[in-house]
């Protein structure tokens, strides 16, 4: 419960952070630190250095911004929760937010830090993947964008290099149809199986939480909806190409039983 | 200061609070010493292995470390186990260090001493062991199989068999009308007190004295067991339990850590501290539950129970604790519950696993107990098509306000079972919820009302001194207070009970406040520090107020008899003129001719003029060893909704009606029925210790190990108009620190499985986890497809 040794270097810029990953191998970003800190305990992880770029209030801003809504990587889940702008323009982002861990998990933790740590359980990575998000990576060549479907490529690992750092994040206004289904055991937990829906283009794009070693959407679903099927029905297919861990919250089995209870309800909700 | 009020059965705010609620409680994680080190233990990576070499070069040789240090550089005794229930038990040898086999996750082979907690800690993951692994054996029924043994020396898994020896006519468990025979399993829990364990060992190594102080639920058996393992004799060894932070039976214990650090001290010369880490507290702290039982119902088709049967297995882990063993003993006794069957039998066989061992959790014994006999009366209402209440009632014993005997052979102070059970109905509005239940079912709703009952008893005050020595446990069950009585007024109470939340600093005082006719304000209560108490026998088994209390009732009733020696005196009046009235001894029929305690304990002090033979200052000490148990009971019924698509369960509903006897403070015997409850329901549905095959905890942090928050527990209506008093002793009080926890689990058990009975569910097992309703679902209704009844 205590972590190994390490360094720990607070920086005032998003170029000083930059130098600071150059600089060390072994470092990572620290920001709300409700993710690396708990692994860090574990000795999970052990950085060599802790890089804490958590007083760059110039990354916390929600705007709205060509046509979408550009939130800042350090936004903290408390302020997506509490802004009014944001439950006007993408109500699903604020309301997801608002159901993260427990009152002193969102005061600190972060949209970014979320997306970089990219835990499969986490709820902003599957929520952002339905609404097919752009981020905004900064490194030592500048700024370049990354979308949805690229950002989380496995397991804990997002897109990101090891000397970038996550800005921003911009998602379209999604003002009506939408529903976030989150199955847990207890009120702070992770979930053991969570369905985003949000209403686009006529249809809904669907994406599972911890119904695999990254974030998913529901292809399977999806393509039913397309092709005029009714909610229960395009449920079924909720677990298509999913491979969904067993462990104490659930096995496998459950998970895929789950989901279609849970894809279905959310389709329920956004499409009503 | 002299008062008239009286203080017994009102809502006193708790003396306790503002030190807590301020932070200026004085927890052991606070103390620090001069020359103070840390220690820390080394637990290899093994379940189950021979060591081969403990190579401690590089830990001895890291930044701050003062020492590290392996079983033979200790001169300590095996560790205290204190309950050796039958003449042919087997007892596993238990040093604080293992030296030639690991046999769980917890088992330490090393200590490490440091300057900083953090640097012991690095050098204790840095103590290299090579080992021979050998292969783990964590499921009870396969090491009774004696393939892979834990102890070689004992030779066999199965190391303790204890019956309760019966009664009545055992034929009716083939001959009944209906006989119902049911397996439960109920999981391993982990106590979890907020505080983990933590204690600090200082002295005078010239005098060889030693303190110790330990976040304990028992200083004085620490103190009495821990001289005869470090050879430290008793009147220099001093035990102090400070403010501590929960207990709930893990802290009823005299651990290895508590042992090691007395010897290094005694070894160093300097103070030696040492802070459980939560994870460590999972593995190397006891656990409690651990058992499957074999139940048999022998009853009539109209619900009336004939006999009753259970035979259990006992996980004791992979040694014994202090008293391992005699937990599934204690609630040998009380598996009838509040029914009056004719037959009864209950024995238990203990198997050591290769996992940490088992000890009392709250209720110890009685929670595994009252959950079964529970679960197997609605599994018989449900056999003969009856309303769970109509069964209920058909068999609980009538109301009784003079001891009688119970057919597990003890005899049952008083009470009046009914009563709980109609109040609980009351108030849960029991004809509407199953009005509500049938509509739901008719219209086929998603979420499926469930209505779960409990009815219990419990067997507390432990106890009776020679009915434990006839269970061959080590001590007595007797306990001490002393009163002292200041010149100022005020009132000084020692109690050898050691409180941990109990709220024992208030109850004690309105206990000597109505006695002495002065506030509870003018008392302070003194606990918890072996130098300081008389002798006790500390807290655990809802004892401390039908013990400790009743002791420091017959305390009070000496210093108001030495009291009206001195009053006669100085009113010169005879003693059989006075009478005890208003808070004062006054002449009778003249109540102004009156002497108050404060004014008494004045002259007492300065003993100007003392009546002939009485000594000075206003004292007395008194020690009370019961006549019987005290017998708590009543009534607890849950409300759930249960989701048949994920099959999520929600508390909608809880009331508990629990009659403990005489309540001297309200507010804290609701705090004790919610904390209790609390714990119940995380039974029920969240907490479970899970090994992996290979014998390691995968439940070993708070994320996986599921303990409900405030979110998750429900409001919980009590009440406590049922107030049968004890007939053991003078106080009328029963106990109440263990009851929600005794009653809750198979109230939420009871209502989940009511939710989807009408789906052909029978049966779920603790705790009701999402996953595990869903799948009973299921199987029911597959079942159902092919005809038959289903169960999960």
């Amino acid at each position: 419960m205590i972590p190994a040794a390490f360094e720990y270097e607070r920086v005032e810029s998003v170029d000083a952070a930059i130098a600071a990953l150059q600089a060390d191998d072994g470092a990572k970003l620290l920001a709300g630190g409700h993710s690396l800190l708990p692994q860090m305990k574990l000795r999970f992880a052990m950085p060599t250095k802790l890089v804490d770029i958590g007083r760059l209030r110039d990354l916390s801003y929600i705007r709205e911004d060509d046509g979408g809504v550009a939130i800042g990587a350090l936004t903290r889940y408390h302020d997506l929760e509490a802004s009014d702008e944001l439950r006007q323009l993408a109500p699903i982002v604020s309301s997801v937010a608002g159901q993260v861990g427990d009152p002193q998990v969102r005061h600190m933790g972060t949209i970014g830090g979320s997306v970089a740590h990219a835990d499969p359980a986490g709820d902003m990575p599957a929520v952002l993947l339905a609404l097919g998000a752009t981020f905004v990576a900064t490194g030592p060549d500048g700024t370049r964008e990354i979308g949805a479907d690229d950002m989380f490529p496995g397991l804990f690992q997002s897109a990101l290099a090891n000397d970038e750092v996550l800005t921003e994040i911009r998602v379209p206004k999604t003002p009506g149809g939408w529903s976030y289904q989150k199955f847990t055991r207890r009120a702070q937990d992770w979930a053991v199986v969570g369905v985003a829906a949000v209403r686009m283009n006529g249809s809904a794009n669907v994406s599972l939480t911890n119904m695999g070693l990254t974030p998913l959407r529901a292809g399977g679903v999806e393509e039913a909806l397309a092709g005029g099927a009714d909610p229960a029905t395009a449920a079924e297919r909720a677990d298509e190409g999913s491979a969904p861990p067993s462990d104490s919250f659930g096995s496998e089995e459950y998970r895929r039983a789950l989901s279609k209870v849970l894809v279905r309800r959310a389709l329920e909700e956004a499409l009503a | 200061m002299a008062t008239t009020e009286t203080f017994i059965g009102q809502p006193v705010l708790r003396k306790e609070d503002p030190e807590l609620i301020t932070g200026q409680a004085n927890f052991i994680d606070n103390w620090t010493m001069p020359g103070m080190v840390w220690m820390a233990l080394a637990r290899p990576p093994y379940v189950h292995a021979t060591i081969d070499g403990i190579d401690t070069t590089e830990a001895a040789s890291m930044p701050g470390v003062v020492g590290v240090y392996a079983a033979a550089d200790f001169d300590l005794g095996a560790l205290p186990f204190v309950w050796p229930i039958t003449e042919d038990i087997k007892v596993p040898v238990h040093y604080a260090l293992a030296s030639d086999k690991v046999r769980f996750n917890g088992d330490a082979v090393a200590v490490v001493v440091a300057e900083t907690r953090e640097q012991a800690i690095d050098a204790a993951e840095a103590v290299a062991v090579t080992a021979t692994e050998l292969p783990a054996v964590i499921d009870m029924e396969q090491a009774a199989k004696d393939e892979v043994l834990i102890h070689d020396d004992l030779g066999t898994n199965s190391v303790v068999h204890w019956s309760h020896g019966g009664a009545g006519d055992h034929s009716i468990f083939d001959s009944a009308p209906v006989v119902v025979q049911e397996r439960y399993a109920q999981p391993r829990l982990i106590p979890n007190a907020i505080e983990p364990r933590g204690c600090l060992a200082y002295g005078v190594p010239a005098m060889d004295e030693w303190t110790l102080v330990s976040s304990t639920q028992i200083p004085h058996i620490v103190k009495v067991t821990l001289s005869g393992v470090t050879g430290i004799a008793e009147q220099k060894l001093r035990v102090i339990a400070p403010d501590v932070g929960g207990g709930f039976g893990s802290k009823l214990n005299v651990y290895a850590e508590e042992a090691l650090a007395l010897g290094l001290a005694r070894k160093l010369g300097r103070p030696v501290k040492w802070i459980e880490g939560r994870r460590e507290n999972y593995v190397a702290t006891t656990h409690g539950r651990g058992v499957i039982h074999d139940c048999t119902l022998a009853g009539t088709e109209d619900g009336k129970i004939l006999g009753l049967k259970f035979v259990e297995l006992a996980d004791m882990g992979a040694y014994y604790q202090l008293l391992t063993p005699g937990i599934p003993e204690l609630g040998g006794w009380v598996y009838m519950g509040p029914y009056d069957p004719d037959a009864y039998w209950y024995e238990f066989t203990g198997i050591v696993t290769n996992s940490t061992p088992t000890d009392a959790y709250r209720g110890a014994g009685r929670p595994e107990a009252t959950y079964v006999i529970e679960r197997l009366v609605d599994s018989f209402a449900r056999r003969i098509g009856k309303d769970p209440v109509e069964v209920r009632r058909m068999n609980l014993k009538p109301a009784f306000a003079e001891a009688s005997t119970a057919i597990s052979g003890l005899n049952v102070d008083s009470g009046d079972y009914e009563a709980t059970l109609d109040t609980a109905l009351g108030l849960v509005e029991y004809d509407k919820l199953r009005a509500q239940q049938r509509d739901g079912r008719e219209r086929g709703d998603t979420k499926q009302l469930g209505i779960g009952l409990s009815t219990y008893i419990e067997m507390c005050g432990l106890a009776p001194s020679n009915i434990l020595g006839a269970l061959r446990y080590a001590a007595g069950g007797w306990d001490g207070a002393t009163i002292e009585c200041l010149p100022t007024g005020k009132v000084l109470v020692k109690t050898g009970t050691s409180p941990h939340g109990q709220g024992h600093e208030t109850t004690w005082a309105q206990i000597v406040a109505d006695g002495l006719g002065v506030t509870p304000d003018d008392i302070e209560v003194l606990h918890g520090d072996t130098l300081i108490t008389p002798l006790g026998m500390d807290t655990y088994g809802s004892r401390s107020v039908s013990v400790g209390g009743a002791a420091l009732h017959f305390a009070v009733e000496k210093v108001k008899a030495k009291a009206r020696t001195i009053a006669a005196h100085e009113l010169e009046v005879a003693e059989d003129d006075l009478e005890w009235g208003d808070g004062s001894w006054h002449v009778t029929g003249a109540p102004d001719k009156a002497k108050t305690i404060p004014e008494i304990a004045f002259s007492a002090w300065h003993a100007h003029s003392l009546p002939e033979g009485t000594e000075p200052h206003l004292n007395a000490t008194a020690v009370y060893d019961p006549p019987n148990f005290t017998w708590p009971g009543g009534a607890h019924i849950c409300v759930v909704e249960v989701d048949t698509e994920t099959g999520a369960t929600e508390i909608v509903k809880y009331v508990a009606v629990d009659d403990c006897g005489t309540v001297i403070n309200p507010m804290i015997v609701d705090g004790q029925i919610h904390g209790g409850v609390a714990q119940g329901v995380a039974e029920a549905l969240y907490e479970e210790a899970i090994y992996d095959e290979s014998g390691n905890l995968t439940t070993s942090t708070m994320t996986q190990y599921l303990v409900p928050t405030a979110v998750e527990v429900p409001t919980i209506t009590t009440d406590g108009s049922h107030q049968t008093p004890s007939t053991t002793n003078p106080l009328g009080v029963k106990g109440i620190g263990e009851a929600g926890t005794i009653a809750a689990p198979p109230a939420v058990i009871n209502a989940v499985i009511d939710a989807v009975s009408h789906l052909g569910v029978t049966a779920i097992e603790k705790p009701a986890s999402p996953e595990r309703v869903w799948r009973a679902i299921r199987d029911a209704r597959s079942d159902q497809g092919n005809g038959r009844g289903g169960a999960a």
